[in-house]
C-alpha cells in the first residue's frame, strides 16, 4: 500500500493541509472523497501518531457511515473498510472508540451483503476487533453462523483465516462452545487444519482450543471428529511436531490440553505423554521467544494441574525447573505469572517434587519478591505457587520458616487484596498455621485471628471455607488461650450462623473447629463450662437438620468429645434429648453414625470415673445395653469392636 | 571380569537406517584385557549389526572394579544425530551404572564421565559426569527396567538423554569429535541391554530427526545471497535459461525468457536443429541422427572420431532392436499407395508395446517388466519362423512413434491415466503427434523431414536386402572403422569394448533376454544423446554441460566434502529433497 502513495501525501504531513483532506472526506462528490480516504489510508499505516491524529479530528463517524451506506459506490466503502481496519491496528484507546462506535455490529451487518472485496476488508477488519479483550466484543449466533460460511473449502485462504480468528476470539462462554459445535463448526475446522498453510492453521488450532475448553460435550465431539478417515486428535498429534513453526506447535499443544482437561484424552494417551507434554516442556527451554516461553509454560501448569503422573513427568523432562526459573527472571508480566503458574502446578502433589523445586537456587526469594510485586497478577500466581509448595510438613518446618514467609502473606492479606488473591492467600494461611508450623505462633501475635474471623463473614463461600479451616488448624491441640481467642474473635452467634451455612464445606470445616476446641479431654470442661449450652445447641442443630451422615458423624464426634469430659458430659446425661437422639443413631442405616454414636455411649459409660454407675443405670434404663449386644452381630469390624468395648464398661453385664 | 554375550532370541543381524547408524563394517566391542566378548556379527548390505547384552560378573568392591565397554567404531559425525539406548535388565547390587561416551584409549575400567573425554549419566544418583569424578545433578535415577537413551547431536556437538522416552535435556556441550557409545557397569548382577536400532527406540527420535532436517533445510534456503537480490536473481535466470538451451527445449526458453523478462538472443533454428537431431537419437533411428549431424555440422563427425564411432555402435544396436533403418533407400522405395494411411497398415498390438516401452522411459521401476513385454511379443515372430523382413518392418513404425512421443509424451500419459484403453490412447498419441509434428516442422529449416513419418515403413517394405545381412554388413564396416581408429588415434579399450558388447547381440537367438540385452533398453540412448548434444555445443563454442548441472554436481561434491569433514549437518543437507521442495 506504501507504494501507492500519491503525491499530496507528502503535504498531508503538515497539519494545515491535513484540513483540506478531511473537509473532501465529507465531499459529496465521490471522487474527491475516495482521494481523501486513500490520502488518510496511506497516512495512516503503520503510524499510531497519524492514528491518533485523524481520530481526534473526528473522523471515525463518517468512515463507519460511508461504509454502512448501501448508496455509496462499493470502490469507496472498501476503502473505508480498509481504513477502519488499519485504525484498529492501532493503541488499545484507539480499538476502544472503535468498537464504542458499534463498528463490530456494523462491519457484521456488511457481511451479508453480496460484494466480496468488501467482505473481505470487513473480515480482516473484524479480526483486528475481535483480538481486544472488550466486552462489546460478542457476535451472536446468528452472525456465527454467517461467518462459518466464509470458512468454507472453496473460500480463499485469507477468509479462512480470519473466520477462524474472530470465531476463536468470540468463542468464550459454553454457550458460544456449544453453539459451534452444533453449527458443524468441529467438521469445517478439522478439514481446515489440513490446508497446507500456517496462517489458517494457526487461528484454527487457537479455535478448537477455545471451543474444547472446559466443555466436555465439545471436546468429546472435536475429538470424534474425523477427516478423511483422520481423527482430528491425530492431525493435532501431527502438527505438534518439531519440525513445525513454533506458534503452530504452542496452539497444537494448547487444543490438545483443553481436550485432556476436559475429559476427551486421557492423560496416558501418548498423545498427551509422550507429545503434547514434551512439546510444551521444550517449548520453555530459553532458546525460545520469551512471549512463547510464557505461553508454554502457561499451557503446561494447566495440563499437568491436577494429574500427579503428568507431573512427576514434567519435573523430570528436559531440565524444566532450571527453564522456569530462568522464566522468572524475565521482565515480561506474562513469564513470570506463567512460571509460577507452572511451579504451582508441579509442586502440587508430590514431596519430591516439592523439594527439588524448593532447592533450586533463590526460588523462594522469587516467591517472596512475587508476593510483593506491584502487578497483582503476579502476586496472586506468587501466593499460588505457595501454596502449592506449602502442602509440604518438611518446607513447612525448615525452607517457610527460614524465609520468614508469613510476613509477606500477612502483609498481603491485611492490605485491601482482591477476592481471587484473598482466597489464595488464605489457602496458603490455612497450611501455614497447621499445628507443628513454626510460623503459628508469630501469626498468632499478629492477629491472624481476627483476621480469619472476618474471613467467616464474607458472602464468598470459598473465603468462609478457608477462614473457617485456618481457624480450625489453629484450634487443633492448640492452647487455652488460644482457643478462648478463637470463640472470643468469632462470638457464638457466628458459629451457630456457619452451622447453617448453605454450604457443607464450611459447615465439615465449622464442626472440626468445635471439635478440636472441645478436645482434648483437658479442655473440654473448661470449654464446655464457658459455652456449653451453645455448644449443644449448636450440636443439636445440625443432628436434626437434614444433613448427609458425614455432616451429623462429626456432630456425633464432638458429642463424644464432650462425652470424655468429666464435667462436662453432664450436658449429655442432663439432656433427654440428646440422650434419645444418640441412642436412635445407635442402629441407624449408616455405619459410621453407628461407630460414632457407640464411641460416645463409650465415653459415657466408662468405668473408674465419678459417676459412672450412675450414668450406665440410666443408659440401661434407656434400653442401650439391649441394643449394644444386638449389634455385636454386626459384620463391620470397626463397630463390632467398639460395641464390644462398650460392652465391657457394664460390670453387671 | 565382566562377559558380554549376544542376547538370545535377537535377530544378529539387522539393516538400520543410515542416520542412526553408529557401528559399521560389523562389529561389536572392543576387547579389553579383563572383558570378554562373545559375539557373532556379520556385515549385510555393507551396514551392519549389532544387538549385545552386558553382564558384570567382577566383585565390584571399588570404583576400580567398573568396567565399561566401547563400540568399536566412533560415532561418525556425517551421520548428523546419532541415538543409542540401553535397558536395564537388572540393576544388580547397587545400581551403579553409567551410560555415556568416551574417547579412544580412555581408561575402560572406570564408569564413563570420570575421566577425561569421557561422559556419561549414572544410575545411582542421577548425575552427569563430564570428565570428572564429581558430577553435576542432571536427571533422575535410573534402575531396573528402565530404558535409557543416549542422543548425540552432532550439529551443535551436544549430547542429551532420555528416560523411558522422556527427554531429560541437554547433558554435555561442546562435544569433541569421534566419540564412541560406552556402557559401564560398577556391581555384581548388573545386567544391560544395548539397542542400536535393531529394534524400535522407546523416544521418538524420528521427530527430532524431522526438526533438524527442517532446520537444516530452512538455514540453506535462508542463506544470505551475496550482493543485491536483483542481480542474485538474475543469475538465477541465467541459469535456468542456459539449461533449457542446452538441452534444446526452445520453447520452454523462450517462455521462460519472456516471463523473467530477460533478452533472448538464442539461436533458434540452431537449438530447433539440436533438438531434432537428439529427438532422432532418443528415438533409436542412429542413421538418420548421423546423417543430419554430418550436413548441419559439417566436419564435427569428423574431427570427432571416437564420437562417430559411439554413435555408429549404438546405430548397430539400434539395428538389431529394428529402430534403426538406413535411411539412402528411402527415396528410391517410395510408394504412393503405402503413403495414403501408413497408420493401418502396421498392428495396432505392437504400436502400444512400443508406447509402454517408451513410457517405461521415463518411470524406471517398470523398465524390466516392460523390457519382458516387448521381448515376448517383438521376437515371437522370428521364432515362429516368420520371415526376417516383417520383425524390422514393425518395429520401425515403433521407431516412429516413439519418436513423435518423445515430445508428446505427457499427453499420451494423461490419456494413459484416465482410463482410456491402450487402443484409443495409442491412436490419439500417434494422431495428435503427427500433426504435431507438421506444425513444428513448420516453422523448421527443412521440410524434407515431413514425408519421413509416411515413407520409412514403406520404404521398409520395399527393401529387397533382408535385415540380418544388412546388419551384418554394416557391422563389418563398423569392424572396419575400429581398425582404422586403432590405428590412427591409438587402440581405445572403451571403444573395443563397445564393439564386443554391441556384436554380442548377435549370438543370441532372443537379444533382449541375453547378458547383454542391457544395451537394448532405450534408456540407453540418453548418454549417447548427451555426448552428442556436447559435442555439438562444443563445437559452437558453448559449455559442454550447463551451468545449473554444474552447481549441482559442485553442490554434491561440497555435500561429500563436509561428511569428510565431519560437519553433521551434511547427514541432513539431501539435495535431491531441496530440489523437490
Amino acid at each position: 500500500m506504501l507504494f501507492e502513495m500519491q503525491p499530496p501525501f507528502t503535504t498531508f504531513m503538515s497539519v494545515e493541509s491535513t484540513r483540506a483532506y478531511i473537509d473532501n472526506l465529507y465531499s459529496s462528490d465521490p471522487e474527491k472523497c475516495l482521494t481523501s480516504i486513500v490520502c488518510i489510508k496511506n497516512s495512516v499505516i503503520g503510524s499510531n501518531r497519524q492514528k491518533e491524529s485523524v481520530i481526534a479530528q473526528g473522523i471515525v463517524p463518517r468512515l463507519l457511515q460511508l461504509l454502512q451506506d448501501r448508496n455509496t459506490k462499493s470502490m469507496l466503502r472498501i476503502e473505508a473498510a480498509i481504513t477502519v481496519g488499519s485504525l484498529a491496528k492501532g493503541t488499545n484507546e484507539h480499538v476502544e472508540i472503535l468498537i464504542n462506535s458499534g463498528t463490530i455490529q456494523l462491519l457484521l451487518n456488511t457481511l451479508e451483503e453480496n460484494e466480496p472485496q468488501l467482505i473481505d476488508a470487513c473480515l480482516s477488519c473484524l479480526r483486528t476487533l475481535s483480538q481486544s479483550d472488550s466486552p462489546q466484543n460478542k457476535i451472536d449466533v446468528k452472525r456465527l453462523h454467517k461467518l462459518l460460511t466464509f470458512a468454507g473449502p472453496g473460500e480463499s485462504l485469507r477468509r479462512q483465516a480470519c473466520v477462524a480468528s474472530i470465531m476463536g476470539s468470540a468463542c468464550k462462554t459454553p454457550v458460544e462452545q456449544n453453539e459451534l459445535c452444533a453449527m458443524g463448526a468441529p467438521n469445517l475446522l478439522a478439514a481446515l487444519l489440513s490446508v497446507q498453510n500456517s496462517s489458517v492453521r494457526i487461528p484454527v488450532l487457537a479455535c478448537l482450543a477455545s471451543m474444547c475448553w472446559n466443555n466436555q460435550n465439545v471436546a468429546n465431539m472435536v475429538a470424534n471428529t474425523t477427516y478423511k478417515d483422520v481423527k482430528v486428535s491425530s492431525i493435532l498429534a501431527t502438527l505438534i511436531g518439531r519440525d513445525r513453526p513454533i506458534e503452530m506447535q504452542l496452539e497444537a499443544a494448547r487444543c490438545l490440553t483443553n481436550l485432556h482437561r476436559a475429559g476427551a484424552i486421557s492423560s496416558n494417551d501418548p498423545i498427551i505423554t509422550y507429545r503434547t507434554l514434551p512439546c510444551l516442556v521444550r517449548l520453555c527451554q530459553t532458546e525460545h521467544s520469551e512471549g512463547n516461553r510464557a505461553s508454554a509454560a502457561n499451557t503446561l501448569a494447566y495440563l499437568t494441574e491436577v494429574d500427579s503422573d503428568l507431573q512427576q513427568v514434567a519435573a523430570i523432562s528436559n531440565q524444566l525447573v532450571s527453564a522456569l526459573v530462568n522464566l522468572l527472571s524475565c521482565r515480561s508480566v506474562a513469564a513470570r505469572q506463567a512460571a509460577f503458574r507452572a511451579f504451582a502446578s508441579l509442586a502440587a502433589n508430590d514431596e519430591d517434587i516439592r523439594k527439588r523445586i524448593i532447592d533450586t537456587k533463590c526460588l523462594m526469594d522469587s516467591v517472596l519478591e512475587g508476593l510483593d510485586d506491584e502487578n497483582e497478577d503476579i502476586r496472586l500466581a506468587a501466593v499460588r505457587c505457595l501454596h502449592s509448595l506449602s502442602r509440604s510438613v518438611q518446607q513447612l518446618r525448615t525452607t517457610f520458616q527460614d524465609h520468614s514467609v508469613w510476613r509477606p502473606l500477612m502483609a498481603l492479606l491485611t492490605g485491601c487484596p482482591s477476592t481471587e488473591l484473598l482466597t489464595a492467600a488464605s489457602s496458603a494461611l490455612c497450611n501455614l498455621l497447621l499445628e507443628f508450623s513454626p510460623a503459628k505462633e508469630p501469626m498468632l501475635q499478629q492477629g491472624v485471628v481476627q483476621l480469619l474471623a472476618t474471613l467467616t463473614i464474607r458472602p464468598e463461600p470459598s473465603l468462609r471455607l478457608n477462614g473457617v479451616w485456618a481457624l480450625m488448624n489453629l484450634a487443633f491441640q492448640a492452647e487455652q488461650r488460644v482457643k478462648s481467642q478463637i470463640l472470643t474473635a468469632l462470638g457464638t452467634d457466628q458459629i451457630f450462623r456457619l452451622l447453617a451455612d448453605s454450604d457443607t464445606r464450611v459447615l465439615m470445616k465449622t464442626l472440626g473447629l468445635l471439635r478440636n476446641l472441645v478436645s482434648p479431654r483437658t479442655h473440654t470442661d473448661t470449654m464446655m463450662s464457658l459455652h456449653g449450652p451453645q455448644v449443644m445447641q449448636g450440636v443439636v442443630l445440625v443432628l436434626e437438620g437434614p444433613h448427609s451422615p458425614e455432616v451429623k458423624e462429626q456432630a456425633l464426634c464432638i458429642l463424644g468429645n464432650i462425652a470424655d469430659g468429666e464435667k462436662a458430659r453432664e450436658h449429655i446425661m442432663s439432656n433427654e434429648d440428646v440422650l434419645k437422639k444418640l441412642i436412635d443413631y445407635m442402629t441407624h442405616p449408616a455405619p459410621c453414625l453407628q461407630e460414632a454414636s457407640v464411641f460416645c455411649i463409650n465415653n459415657l459409660s466408662r468405668l473408674g470415673e465419678p459417676g459412672s454407675l450412675e450414668r450406665q443405670t440410666r443408659l440401661k434404663e434407656m434400653g442401650v445395653v439391649n441394643i449394644l449386644q444386638q449389634l455385636l452381630s454386626t459384620s463391620d469390624t470397626v463397630l463390632y469392636n467398639r460395641v464390644k468395648t462398650a460392652l465391657t464398661q457394664f460390670t453387671d453385664v | 571380569m565382566c562377559a558380554l554375550t549376544r542376547s538370545s532370541g535377537i535377530p544378529p543381524l539387522c539393516e538400520f537406517d543410515r542416520m542412526l547408524l553408529g557401528l559399521t563394517n560389523g562389529t561389536i566391542a572392543r576387547l579389553f584385557t579383563s572383558i570378554f566378548l562373545n559375539q557373532n556379527v556379520a556385515a549385510g548390505g555393507g551396514v551392519l549389526v549389532v544387538c549385545y547384552m552386558m553382564n558384570y560378573v567382577g566383585h565390584g568392591k571399588t570404583h576400580r572394579d567398573a568396567a565399561s565397554v566401547q563400540a568399536t567404531h566412533p560415532i561418525p559425525a556425517a551421520c548428523g544425530l546419532y541415538y543409542f539406548e540401553v535397558k536395564i535388565v537388572s540393576k544388580g547390587r547397587d545400581g551403579y551404572m553409567g551410560i555415556g561416551l568416551s574417547a579412544q584409549g580412555v581408561n575402560m575400567n572406570r564408569l564413563p564421565g570420570w575421566d577425561k573425554q569421557s561422559y556419561g549419566y549414572h544410575g545411582d544418583d542421577g548425575h552427569s559426569f563430564c570428565s570428572s569424578g564429581t558430577g553435576q545433578p542432571y536427571g533422575p535415577t535410573f534402575t531396573t527396567g528402565d530404558v535409557i537413551g543416549c542422543g548425540v547431536n552432532l550439529i551443535d556437538n551436544t549430547c542429551f538423554y532420555t528416560k523411558n522416552g522422556h527427554h531429560l535435556g541437554t547433558a554435555f556441550t561442546d562435544l569433541p569429535p569421534n566419540l564412541y557409545p560406552t556402557v559401564g557397569l560398577q556391581t555384581p548382577g548388573e545386567v544391560v541391554d544395548a539397542n542400536f536400532g535393531q529394534e524400535p527406540f522407546v523416544f521418538d527420535i524420528e521427530d527430532m530427526m524431522r526438526e533438524l532436517g527442517t532446520r537444516t533445510r530452512m538455514e540453506i534456503n535462508d542463506f544470505p545471497v551475496p550482493e543485491s537480490h536483483g542481480e542474485w536473481q538474475a543469475i538465477l535466470n541465467k541459469m535456468v535459461s542456459t539449461y533449457l538451451v542446452h538441452h534444446g527445449y526452445c520453447n520452454t526458453a523462450e517462455a521462460f525468457a519472456h516471463i523473467t523478462e530477460q533478452p533472448f538472443n538464442e539461436d533458434i533454428v540452431s537449438i530447433k536443429n539440436r533438438q531434432k537431431i537428439l529427438k532422432l537419437v532418443l528415438a533409436g533411428r542412429m542413421g538418420e541422427a548421423i546423417e543430419r549431424t554430418s550436413r548441419l555440422y559439417p566436419g564435427l563427425l569428423e574431427n570427432n572420431q571416437n564420437l562417430l564411432f559411439m554413435l555408429k555402435c549404438r546405430q548397430f544396436v539400434e539395428m538389431v532392436n529394428g529402430s534403426d533403418v538406413e535411411i539412402c533407400h528411402r527415396k528410391s522405395g517410395y510408394s504412393p499407395s503405402y503413403s495414403v494411411s501408413p497408420r493401418p497398415s502396421s498392428p495396432i498390438q505392437t504400436s502400444v508395446i512400443q508406447s509402454t516401452k517408451n513410457y517405461s522411459n521415463k518411470s524406471k521401476q517398470t523398465v524390466e517388466e516392460m523390457n519382458q513385454n516387448n521381448t515376448t511379443t517383438t521376437t515371437a515372430p522370428t521364432h515362429n519362423g516368420s520371415s526376417c523382413n516383417e520383425v524390422p518392418v514393425i518395429l520401425t513404425d515403433d521407431g516412429d512413434v516413439e519418436m513423435d512421443t518423445t515430445e508428446e509424451y505427457r499427453n499420451g500419459h494423461g490419456d494413459a491415466c484416465n482410463g482410456k484403453t491402450n487402443n484409443s490412447t495409442n491412436g490419439y498419441q500417434n494422431g495428435n503427434s503427427h500433426n504435431n509434428n507438421v506444425t513444428q516442422d513448420g516453422e523448421c529449416c527443412d521440410n524434407e523431414d515431413e514425408d519421413m513419418d509416411v515413407d520409412v515403413p514403406v520404404c521398409r517394405k520395399s527393401c529387397s536386402k533382408p535385415a540380418v545381412e544388412r546388419i551384418l554388413e554394416f557391422g563389418r564396416e563398423l569392424y572396419s572403422m575400429s581398425q582404422r581408429l586403432t590405428v590412427d588415434k591409438g587402440s581405445s579399450e572403451t571403444n573395443q569394448k563397445m564393439l564386443e558388447d554391441a556384436f554380442s547381440l548377435l549370438a543370441y537367438s532372443n537379444p533382449w533376454a541375453s547378458p547383454v540385452g542391457w544395451q537394448l533398453q532405450p534408456s540407453q540412448r540418453e548418454s549417447v544423446c548427451a555426448s552428442l548434444n556436447s559435442a555439438i555445443l562444443e563445437s559452437n563454442k558453448k559449455p559442454r554441460k550447463p551451468p545449473l548441472e554444474v552447481a549441482i554436481a559442485h553442490a554434491h561434491e561440497l555435500v561429500k566434502l563436509m561428511s569428510t569433514s565431519g560437519l553433521g549437518s551434511c547427514a541432513f543437507a539431501s539435495l535431491v529433497e531441496i530440489l523437490d521442495q
